[in-house]
């Protein structure tokens, strides 16, 4: 798949965001005022954020507000009511918090499980997808949430709570990259079954449809990069969960947190553009590529 | 409205006959002509005259070479288009309701005006059928020519997709599959038609007729043979010596 930069950082950010909101919700941590301020300014700047720059790659962004329309079959229409509402929510409840002193914990509680339930619905976009073997697995949401779960507890300061969530994280990611690798050859999709002549013999395309590119390759054929895979899960696994680990296991320290959660965010980052980098979607398999 | 219909009246589709198709991409040119100026948006081409020429396309033609395990391999081109699926994965996906399945024909259509241009139909197509138009950002796919079959200012013998009325091979059949008894129902179960990438749980409507087995050429003996075996294997007299002479130069 096409890694598009808008979606990379839709997910990354707004799964970090979402995480921040699913802890303040709880009142993790309890803050009013200005520090409450700070907290809510962060995780709704990362979470609208993120969205915004989702509609980046529309080919008509003003016709947005269509798709609350088809919640009842569509997870992307579901992703736009649960994030609306946990927006919503949040905000009433940030309201309380900075300009009240007030924790309404119903309030709060509800807008945790909704924050929560968006990161579910954006995880559900991809992993419904059965063209993309590497995708459609229950690791994907699994992955989804585990990462913003422990990015949203390093974000609130938790560091009792972050170090096991970044450990599940990190072992969901592992566990992701295995099954993963094997998605496509699991599926029992191949050129055979696409053309259906695979019972005929061993089949190779032969001549593409076209001397150009179009579309689909463009968007479902992405191979740049894929060489380098090795070195940037890698890269992103160091980044995401290790240097996160040991920085809370150092003494605590206002720069160190800060570093960690810099860290977390450059493997999340890494890590989000080997799932779209890595994914391997079935028509390239008519074009004789993967 | 996204959600499928539970069933359809009738269920028009085509099929294509891998045993007869060329590979002319007659159907191609021909598509691409009627749609670009009927329904919806143009098919638009980005740099058509320049070095990376690409452009939206709602039928394209592959060519495969199948190697069985004894005998010659054979090519087979192989043309390509929306499947009109009845479970198809892309209606359902659409966040806007601007992708849907027509309940009196099956015909799977975009409503271009409510499209926001996601892309996510076209992720969730399994045969590529789907095109998001650069210049127009909306999505393109076949419409079975919705603008032809039921067009009663054309000749009753053009109210057929573009595609099916010029193929010159007679490659491409367009019918009801959901009536057992139509033409093109009977064309599939004569010649074992069969569905593309069955276990992505599709079902689509279109149907592929296989190539029919090839002549098999078998070794005979041939009782004339010994008779008619070359009688001088080597040039003699005059001939052999010019034959030497040449050599030697």
């Amino acid at each position: 798949m096409h890694p598009a930069p808008s979606v990379i950082i839709f997910t990354t950010l707004s799964g970090l965001g979402f995480g921040l909101l699913f802890f303040l919700g709880l009142g993790l941590p309890d803050v009013s005022g200005w520090i409450a301020f700070v907290f809510f300014a962060i995780a709704y700047g990362l979470s609208v954020g993120g969205l915004l720059a989702s509609t980046f790659h529309l080919g008509h962004p003003e016709r947005a507000l269509k798709a609350f329309t088809q919640w009842r079959s569509s997870w992307l229409s579901r992703e736009g009511w649960c994030s609306v509402l946990a927006l919503i929510f949040m905000g009433l409840y940030a309201i309380g918090a900075i300009f009240l002193g007030q924790r309404w914990g119903v309030l709060g509680i509800l807008g945790s499980l909704l924050s929560l339930l968006t990161v579910f619905t954006t995880s559900m976009i991809y992993a419904q997808l059965k063209t993309i073997p590497r995708w459609n697995m229950k690791l994907t949401p699994a992955m989804f949430l585990s990462f913003s779960l422990a990015g949203g507890a390093l974000l609130a300061g938790q560091t009792r709570v972050a170090l096991p969530l970044l450990l599940v994280a990190a072992l969901v990611q592992i566990l992701y990259w295995r099954q993963g690798d094997q998605a496509l050859a699991d599926s029992g999709t191949d050129l055979g079954t696409a053309t259906g002549l695979g019972t005929r013999g061993a089949v190779r395309a032969f001549e593409p449809p076209h001397t150009g590119t179009n579309y689909l390759l463009r968007e479902f054929v992405h191979v740049v990069g894929r060489k380098h895979a090795e070195k940037l899960r890698l890269i992103s696994f160091v980044l995401a969960f290790f240097v996160p680990v040991v920085l809370l296991l150092l003494p605590f320290n206002h720069l160190f947190a800060l570093l960690a959660v810099l860290s977390h965010l450059a493997g999340i980052a890494t890590s989000r553009w080997l799932f779209f980098a890595q994914a391997e979607h079935v028509v390239g398999l008519y074009y004789g590529k993967r | 409205m996204t959600q499928l219909p539970q069933s359809t009246e009738r269920k028009l589709g085509l099929v294509i006959d891998l045993d007869t198709c060329v590979g002319c991409h007659a159907c191609v040119i021909s598509c691409k002509g009627w749609n670009t100026e009927n329904y919806g948006a143009p098919l638009s081409d980005q740099d058509a005259y320049g070095a990376n020429p690409s452009g939206t396309f709602l039928n394209r033609v592959h060519s495969y070479e199948v190697q069985p395990a004894e005998g010659h391999a054979q090519l087979i081109h192989f043309p390509k288009s929306c499947l009109h699926c009845e479970d198809a994965p892309c209606v359902t996906v659409c966040p806007t309701g601007a992708s849907y399945k027509r309940v009196e024909d099956g015909i799977v259509l975009v409503n271009e005006s409510d499209c926001i241009g996601c892309g996510l139909c076209a992720w969730s197509c399994p045969y590529g059928a789907r095109e998001l138009d650069q210049a127009e950002g909306v999505m393109k796919k076949c419409t079975l020519c919705v603008d032809r079959i039921y067009n009663e200012n054309l000749p009753e013998v053009d109210r057929v997709p573009s595609c099916v009325r010029t193929c010159p091979a007679g490659a491409r059949h367009f019918g009801d599959l959901g009536d057992p008894d139509s033409e093109v129902s009977k064309l599939v179960a004569d010649r074992d038609g069969m569905d593309l990438m069955p276990e992505m749980g599709t079902k689509p409507v279109n149907k592929y007729l296989p190539p029919r087995p090839k002549d098999q050429i078998e070794e005979q003996i041939d009782i004339l043979a010994p008779l008619l075996a070359p009688v001088a294997e080597e040039p003699k007299g005059f001939l052999g010596w010019l034959d030497k002479t040449l050599e030697k130069l």
